[in-house]
């Protein structure tokens, strides 16, 4: 076990040149993190799975070009429009870039940096989706975080070109503490792109990333995120929102990493009007254990949710997708939805699918379709008896069943990558 | 292959979970040449057909079967329908999220290998004159395969597949069933247009029906799993005229069903 000392909390604060409040707050929660237990998840066991066996990466590394990084993680990268880029590699950003935004007093860089410009315009923001929350992995990213994004996006912009984010962790036994802010203020209009992979023959260790979105009244936000982690990685993802009055946001996610995986979503729609549509992917190989969660919790009137999850499980992969939609008093007219399918392809795979309602109010509609199955013998041979093979037969049901996601990636290039991990697994 | 197409079937035996269904059939089908097999419900019809095609609950216990030469009951069931066999099901399945167009270009592409796939325009030019010609709505290609579906449009959906994929033999089970009139002449039809010397056809049917719009040069009845009596078209209408009967008692046959209780 490699425990995280003070030392290095203060050392990766003191680099930063940060503010003395945050490296409080960072002492502390690398405090609390000592006593706070894990997080309960609905039957997956994860006392075991390693949280915190990292390094800490705090040596300078030099910037780079897009066209210097791996192939693997290139790859991430949507290649309709760079102009708006930032990668980090473990614990800081290499690549920074983004071109003819600050005229329009849109913010776009790493979390440390926009601390250090715009404190006042940030602090609020931090960490305010968790209040309340507290377990020994948001204490440990609390205590850590470094790199991550701010994206702030003034009243009345919109912005057509996708900003794009790839979290890069590398080496033997590292760890990544990414957190990503994105605020979207009123009538506003933005969508971002954040990946978290690595190479897929390196051994990193640990992920624990947080992301945070902010959509204001009225604005419209769309966020699509891929975890793509080799074997040896826990990767913990926490993604939290707050959608005001006539507030739009789309996820879209995609859970590809290979190890052990917690993907929790929380979106809360606090503004009459208020919308999300959720729309989560995940194609499990090998060994891979993944606890995947989306809630929505309507606080609000005429608030409209939809939750689209779709798990395909093949060797001895396991997965247990949850969809909870909760409704609380007072938050009439609202519509919410949610439908949960997990597919399995072997004997050995692993799959549940946990539908949640939590309807406090009358005057609703609300909606949930759950399933777990294994491909039916007779759909393979009604395509094979058209002459298609076995495995094609089998990668058509697949596509077939995620494709009510992955026909809503909006960047193709990101697709065809999406495609490329699919494809690969099918080998595995 | 410019040969003309030819199905044989020798002493062909099959069980269904151990149950004895077919007990020894014998036919030929050539290019050219429609079949048609008739028969009371729980005769073993439909069982022949899905033997044929490789359906994994149906077991061969004896008998050959040469499709061109080869022998088919060797080959898996995608290879039955390369060598070009088609059985138009009266069960297909529905696969969600895969198009009606997305799978006909993946079977046609399966058939004419890699290297050598439809041009994406030819493939569309071919399926939307199809579609026409079966009165089959222009939505019907981006829908999901039989999702959803109603009886008789899956019907359709069968024989736009067999017109598709053009098959050397071609098994078409209870493709009436389900059909109101003007939809059976429209299949009916369909099949009509591909009839050629390059095309062998079974019908499987329950009623003389559909006969009238696909005209039959063979008609076969079959009773306890083995085909008991064979005769031209004027066969199919004494049938549709007195039923089965006379046939039963002209055989002696007291229960012409096999392996299946009702």
């Amino acid at each position: 076990m490699m425990k995280t000392k003070e030392i290095d909390v203060t050392k990766l604060s003191e680099k930063n040149k940060e503010p003395k409040w945050l490296l409080e707050q960072r002492l502390t929660s690398l405090q609390e993190s000592k006593d706070l237990p894990l997080p309960k998840l609905e039957r997956t066991r994860i006392t075991n799975w390693g949280f915190e066996d990292f390094h800490l990466d705090q040596d300078k590394v030099a910037h780079t070009e897009l066209n210097r990084l791996p192939e693997d993680i290139h790859s991430f990268l949507t290649h309709e429009d760079n102009s708006h880029i930032i990668v980090q590699k473990n614990m800081q950003v290499v690549v920074a870039k983004s071109q003819g935004i600050e005229e329009q007093g849109v913010i776009f860089t790493d979390l440390n940096t926009a601390i250090l410009q715009h404190e006042e315009l940030v602090k609020p923001y931090l960490f305010s989706t968790l209040e309340g929350e507290k377990n020994k992995l948001f204490s440990l990213h609390k205590a850590l975080w470094s790199g991550g994004i701010f994206l702030y996006v003034p009243r009345n912009r919109e912005l057509k070109i996708p900003f794009q984010s790839l979290f890069w962790l590398k080496g033997k036994n590292m760890g990544m503490f990414p957190h990503v802010i994105v605020v979207a203020e009123e009538n506003s209009r933005v969508e971002l792109i954040a990946n978290f992979v690595a190479e897929q023959d390196d051994r990193p260790s640990v992920n624990n990333a947080i992301l945070e979105a902010f959509v204001g009244q009225n604005a419209q936000v769309r966020i699509a995120t891929v975890n793509h982690m080799p074997q040896s990685v826990v990767d913990v993802i926490y993604r939290r929102a707050v959608v005001e009055r006539d507030g739009k946001l789309e996820w879209i996610i995609g859970d590809f990493s290979e190890g052990r995986l917690i993907s929790d979503n929380y979106t809360a729609l606090k503004g009459e009007g208020g919308q999300v549509n959720v729309k989560a992917v995940t194609m499990g190989a090998g060994e891979m254990k993944a606890n995947i969660t989306s809630t929505v919790d309507h606080l609000a009137r005429h608030t409209t949710s939809d939750i689209l999850a779709r798990s395909v499980m093949k060797n001895t992969a396991s997965s247990i997708l949850n969809s909870i939609t909760k409704i609380e008093k007072g938050a009439s007219k609202s519509n919410g939805q949610q439908s949960g399918k997990v597919l399995m392809l072997n004997p050995k795979a692993r799959g549940d699918a946990n539908p949640i309602l939590l309807i406090d109010e009358n005057d609703v509609i609300a909606g949930h379709a759950a399933s777990v199955g294994r491909v039916d013998p007779m759909q393979i041979y009604y395509l094979m008896s058209r002459g298609i093979t076995e495995e094609e037969a089998e990668k058509l049901i697949v596509y077939g069943f995620l494709g009510i996601v992955l026909s809503n990636i909006p960047s193709q290039s990101l697709k065809e990558q999406l495609d490329r991990i699919i494809e690969r697994k099918f080998l595995q | 292959m410019t040969t003309t197409p030819k199905l044989s079937i020798n002493h062909l035996k099959v069980s269904v979970e151990g149950k004895p269904i077919l007990n020894g059939i014998d036919l030929e089908i050539k290019g050219g040449e429609v079949h048609a097999i008739m028969g009371p419900n729980g005769t073993g019809k439909s069982t022949l057909a899905a033997a044929l095609m490789g359906h994994p609950k149906y077991e061969v216990t004896d008998g050959q079967v040469l499709l061109d030469g080869q022998d088919l009951l060797e080959m898996e069931v995608d290879e039955r329908a390369r060598a070009g066999l088609f059985l138009a099901m009266q069960y297909p399945s529905e696969i969600s999220g895969v198009t009606n167009a997305d799978f006909l270009r993946s079977a046609i592409n399966a058939r004419r290998g890699e290297g050598n796939e439809v041009s994406l325009m030819k493939f569309i030019r071919e399926l939307d004159q199809k579609m026409e010609s079966l009165e089959i709505d222009q939505s019907f290609s981006t829908r999901y395969l039989n999702e959803g579906f109603s009886g008789g449009e899956k019907k359709r959906n069968e024989i736009l597949q067999l017109m598709m994929l053009k098959p050397r033999i071609a098994i078409l089970d209870e493709v009436d069933s389900g059909l109101d009139i003007d939809a059976l002449k429209i299949v009916a039809n369909g099949v009509n247009q591909l009839l050629s010397p390059e095309m062998g056809v079974m019908v499987i049917t329950h009623y003389q029906r559909l006969l009238n719009y696909i005209e039959p040069h063979y008609v076969h009845v079959i009773m306890q799993g083995k085909i008991v009596k064979s005769g031209g078209p004027e066969l199919a209408k004494r049938l549709e005229a007195e039923g089965y009967d006379w046939v039963k008692e002209e055989l002696g046959i007291e229960d012409e069903t096999v392996g299946q209780t009702k």
